[in-house]
This record gives structure tokens, C-alpha cells and sequence, in this order.
């Protein structure tokens, strides 16, 4: 099945995705790879956006500041497998509904993935430049100095992002099942 | 010889190699296209098509511009070769603001951001000697996704190619979807530690579609490659034909009590361009 989604994605529509779907999506993402999960899990007091508000983005993007104002020049997805340290505790916390990154994902994802409703898509890795071409805005950056380029939190807006491929569903399923013996 | 010209020819050829994929490469891209089906299909699609946008929007191709790593081949004739260390390196702090590149060099104990993409020992430069008046500069620069994948194994000598060829499989199967595959395999084969883990990052040098000229060597790629491809990973591990493009073999003399295998593996993002100057100062890139 194809789907043309907007962000906020309702808990509904994310029960109907199922591996091997393609989605294209619409709205703001929050990127954060290895140090924003650290960091924002450690964090107690407010955090200065809302994650449930937005998709998760596995993704170190390589940005340039033009006239004051920060362009998107290639941002593809990271590694996903790295994240796998704290996802469900990542999902749990924070009430994420789409996780967006490349390659496989492990058990304990899979089940927060099923206990959240939550789902894990796939994107091209490598296709920085392909990808810029659906960011339409960049809205802010958090934790900037404290992380550098890649690490920091991104908000992007992006427009028909997509194909995704849903690489693990909210009921358990997994394309990689098939495809991969790896488990972090 | 006008050292800032040269300067400013390696900035060409970092930006060469981050935004043009040679052309073996996207050939083989293309072939996979032809055979591959549904989502894996739908991947290689993307890949072509991001190729095409970067060299049209002149940017990068993956927001991961890697740690910039060269190879370079002095000619015994050539000149004054003293510049060059210098020179790659400057070149690079030059190409991260005008290119740009993502600043990927962090400090591992303060976790510090350098923001240039220099530190000790980086750019890694591995310096050669060869005939001839002119010098050879590969750059290859190494996405983290992939390398991360790479592994060494000291093997009994007991255990022979067939153990090397276990090897590999075992570890690309492991790997599955992580080094965004399709990916180039390299594999170094003897030597120390140190050195097959080189060799293995050096075969990444050589065309996809080449062979080693040693015929037996030849049929071990060959045959490493279509066990890999039986796997159906395919393309960034969600199914298909196509999990690696080639697999190259380099290898050294093994001490009599080892057998050490280095396995370094390249994404499809087989970044690589070459620039030769000449003794006059004067270069180009291909």
C-alpha cells in the first residue's frame, strides 16, 4: 500500500502501516542521532520543543548558513542500529510515533514499537542530496554548540519525504527478519 | 612549482570525489537497476537519482562526507615532494568551508569538534613510492556507516582461504542493511594486522568490475561476491539481488604462524577520484 501522511501522524494510521508499505510524509521531523538520545533522556526540566509532536529522524545532516540563515545542503539517514542503545526508552519517554533512519533495527525496538504504537521506516541511506530536496524549511536547531553540525537537533519541515519503506510495523513485523541475521 | 595552484587542485578533487561518482560505479548502480525488483527496485531508484542531483546542484551526495583519506604515489623523479603533507591538509580545511564538508573530526576523549576535519593523524594519508616524475593523489573519502562494518580476524593458517572466504560472508551477512548496500567489499589478505586492514581499504582503489590479474584470486572474489548476492539482503537490506557491487582482494605475504584478513567495507557511495601532477606543478584530475 502507498500512503500521503501528515505529521502529526494519528495513532490510527500508524496501526494501519505494515512492512513493505511506502509512505510519503508531511510536516516537521526532529532529527537526533547517538548524544541528542543521551542528551535529551538525561534531560528532566522541559525540552525547549515537543518530540510527540513530530517525527524522530535518525539523521546527521551537513548543513551552511547563508545570510544568517541555515540551508540544508545534503541530509540523508544514519545508522540506525547505533540508536538501538535507547530507543524504546527514547519512544517510551517522549511519545514517538515514527521513527525515520536506514538499516536494521533490534528486539528492543521492535517491542516498544508494539507497546507504543510506533513505527520504524526506511530511507535510502545516502541520499543526502535527494532528501534536501524535500526539506522545505528549517525551522531551528537545538543544543547546537554543545553537540556540533551533526549531532544537534534539527527541526525540518519537509514535504512529500518519501518513498519510506516501513521496515518495522507496530504489530510485530520486521523486513529485516527475512533479509538480515544481525541483532544488536 | 606554484604550490597554492596545486593547493587548490586538491580542493578540486575532494570536490570531485564528494559530488561524481566515477563512472564504474554508477554503471554498475544502473546494472542493478535493470535486475532488481519491488523495494529494492525502489532504492536503486533514489541512489541513481540522488547521483544525478548532486553532480546537477553541485553538493555533496551524502551528508556523511567522511574522513578525508588519500593515497598517494610519488614518483621517484618528481621534485620536492615536501609540500604535499602540508598541502592535502590545508586543502581540506579549504574544501570543509567551501565545499562545504561536515565537520567529522571529534576529539574522542572531550568529544570536542575540531570543525575542519583535521586532527593528529588525520587527513590519513598513505604515502607510496613509484617510477616516474609525477605524483598520484587518490582520495577516497570514508563514510562512518560503512567502515563501521570493517573487521579483522587473525585466522590459523590452518584454516585457509576457505576460512577467509567464511569470513567475509559471515560478517557481510551480519552487517545486512547497516553500510548501505549495495556495497564495495575490500579485503586484505596477509601481511601483519595492521597492513591487511590497509590492504583491504587500498583494493576500494580499484574499478568496480576489475579483477585481481591473479586468475585464482580472481575466481575467489567472484566467488565471494555471488555467495554475498545469494543472501538477499539487496539493496539497504530490504531484499533484493544486489548486496554488493564487487569485492576486491589484495594481499601481502603471511608470517608463517598467521593468516590475517582485513575487511573493509565501502557503501554504495564508492567515492573516489584521482589527480596526478606533474613536475612542472601543472595537474589534472580524472
Amino acid at each position: 500500500m502507498e500512503y500521503h501522511l501528515e505529521i502529526p501522524i494519528k495513532k490510527d494510521d500508524v496501526k494501519k502501516l505494515r512492512v513493505g508499505d511506502i509512505v510519503y510524509i508531511s510536516g516537521n521531523v526532529f532529527t537526533a542521532r547517538d548524544s541528542a538520545h543521551q542528551l535529551l533522556l538525561e534531560e528532566n526540566g522541559k525540552i525547549p520543543f515537543d518530540p510527540s509532536k513530530m517525527a524522530l529522524y535518525h539523521c546527521g545532516p551537513l548543513m551552511k548558513k547563508v545570510n544568517g540563515k541555515w540551508e540544508v545542503v545534503s541530509a540523508g539517514p544514519t545508522t540506525s542500529s547505533r540508536m538501538e542503545l535507547f530507543e524504546d526508552s527514547f519512544i517510551e519517554k517522549f511519545n514517538i510515533n515514527m521513527i525515520i533512519g536506514k538499516g536494521d533495527m533490534g528486539k528492543n525496538t521492535q517491542k516498544a514499537l508494539q507497546k507504543y504504537i510506533c513505527v520504524y521506516a526506511s530511507y535510502t541511506g545516502g541520499a543526502g542530496a535527494l532528501a534536501a530536496n524535500n526539506i522545505k524549511e528549517v525551522k531551528d536547531v537545538y543544543y547546537l554548540e554543545e553537540l556540533g553540525m551533526a549531532e544537534a537537533v534539527w527541526i525540518f519541515k519537509m514535504e512529500k519525504f518519501g518513498p519510506l519503506i516501513i521496515a518495522m510495523d507496530s504489530h510485530g513485523n520486521s523486513i529485516f527478519k527475512k533479509t538480515t541475521k544481525f541483532d544488536v | 612549482m606554484d604550490i597554492k595552484k596545486i593547493e587548490k587542485g586538491i580542493v578540486e578533487l575532494i570536490r570531485k570525489a564528494e559530488i561524481e561518482l566515477p563512472e564504474d560505479v554508477v554503471t554498475s548502480l544502473k546494472k542493478a537497476y535493470e535486475i532488481e525488483e519491488g523495494i529494492g527496485k525502489i532504492q536503486i531508484k533514489n541512489i541513481l537519482e540522488n547521483i544525478d542531483i548532486a553532480r546537477k546542484t553541485n553538493r555533496p551526495m551524502c551528508q556523511d562526507t567522511g574522513v578525508q583519506t588519500f593515497f598517494v604515489k610519488i614518483g621517484k623523479d618528481f621534485k620536492d615532494p615536501g609540500f604535499l603533507k602540508d598541502s592535502i591538509t590545508r586543502a581540506v580545511i579549504t574544501a570543509t568551508k567551501q565545499i562545504p564538508l561536515r565537520p567529522n573530526t571529534i576529539e574522542p576523549f572531550t568529544h570536542v569538534n575540531y570543525k575542519d576535519n583535521v586532527g593528529d593523524f588525520i587527513p590519513a594519508i598513505t604515502w607510496d613510492f613509484t617510477d616516474g616524475d609525477t605524483v598520484e593523489i587518490f582520495a577516497i573519502p570514508k563514510g562512518g556507516g560503512s567502515e563501521n562494518m570493517s573487521k579483522l580476524v587473525m585466522l590459523k593458517p590452518g584454516e585457509g582461504i576457505k576460512g577467509v572466504k567464511d569470513f567475509i560472508v559471515k560478517e557481510m551477512i551480519s552487517a545486512g542493511g547497516n553500510p548501505c548496500p549495495p556495497t564495495v567489499v575490500g579485503i586484505g589478505i596477509g601481511g601483519g594486522a595492521d597492513l591487511a586492514m590497509k590492504l583491504g581499504k587500498q583494493a576500494l582503489l580499484r574499478p568496480i568490475g576489475t579483477s585481481h590479474p591473479n586468475k585464482k584470486i580472481a575466481d575467489i572474489e567472484s566467488f565471494i561476491k555471488k555467495e554475498i548476492n545469494k543472501t538477499g539482503i539487496g539493496p539497504m537490506g530490504l531484499g533484493g539481488k544486489t548486496t554488493v557491487l564487487d569485492v576486491h582482494i589484495e594481499k601481502a605475504p603471511r608470517h608463517p604462524a598467521s593468516l590475517p584478513v582485513g575487511l573493509v567495507v565501502q557503501c554504495w557511495a564508492d567515492r573516489r577520484a584521482r589527480m596526478i601532477i606533474s613536475n612542472d606543478g601543472s595537474w589534472r584530475i580524472d
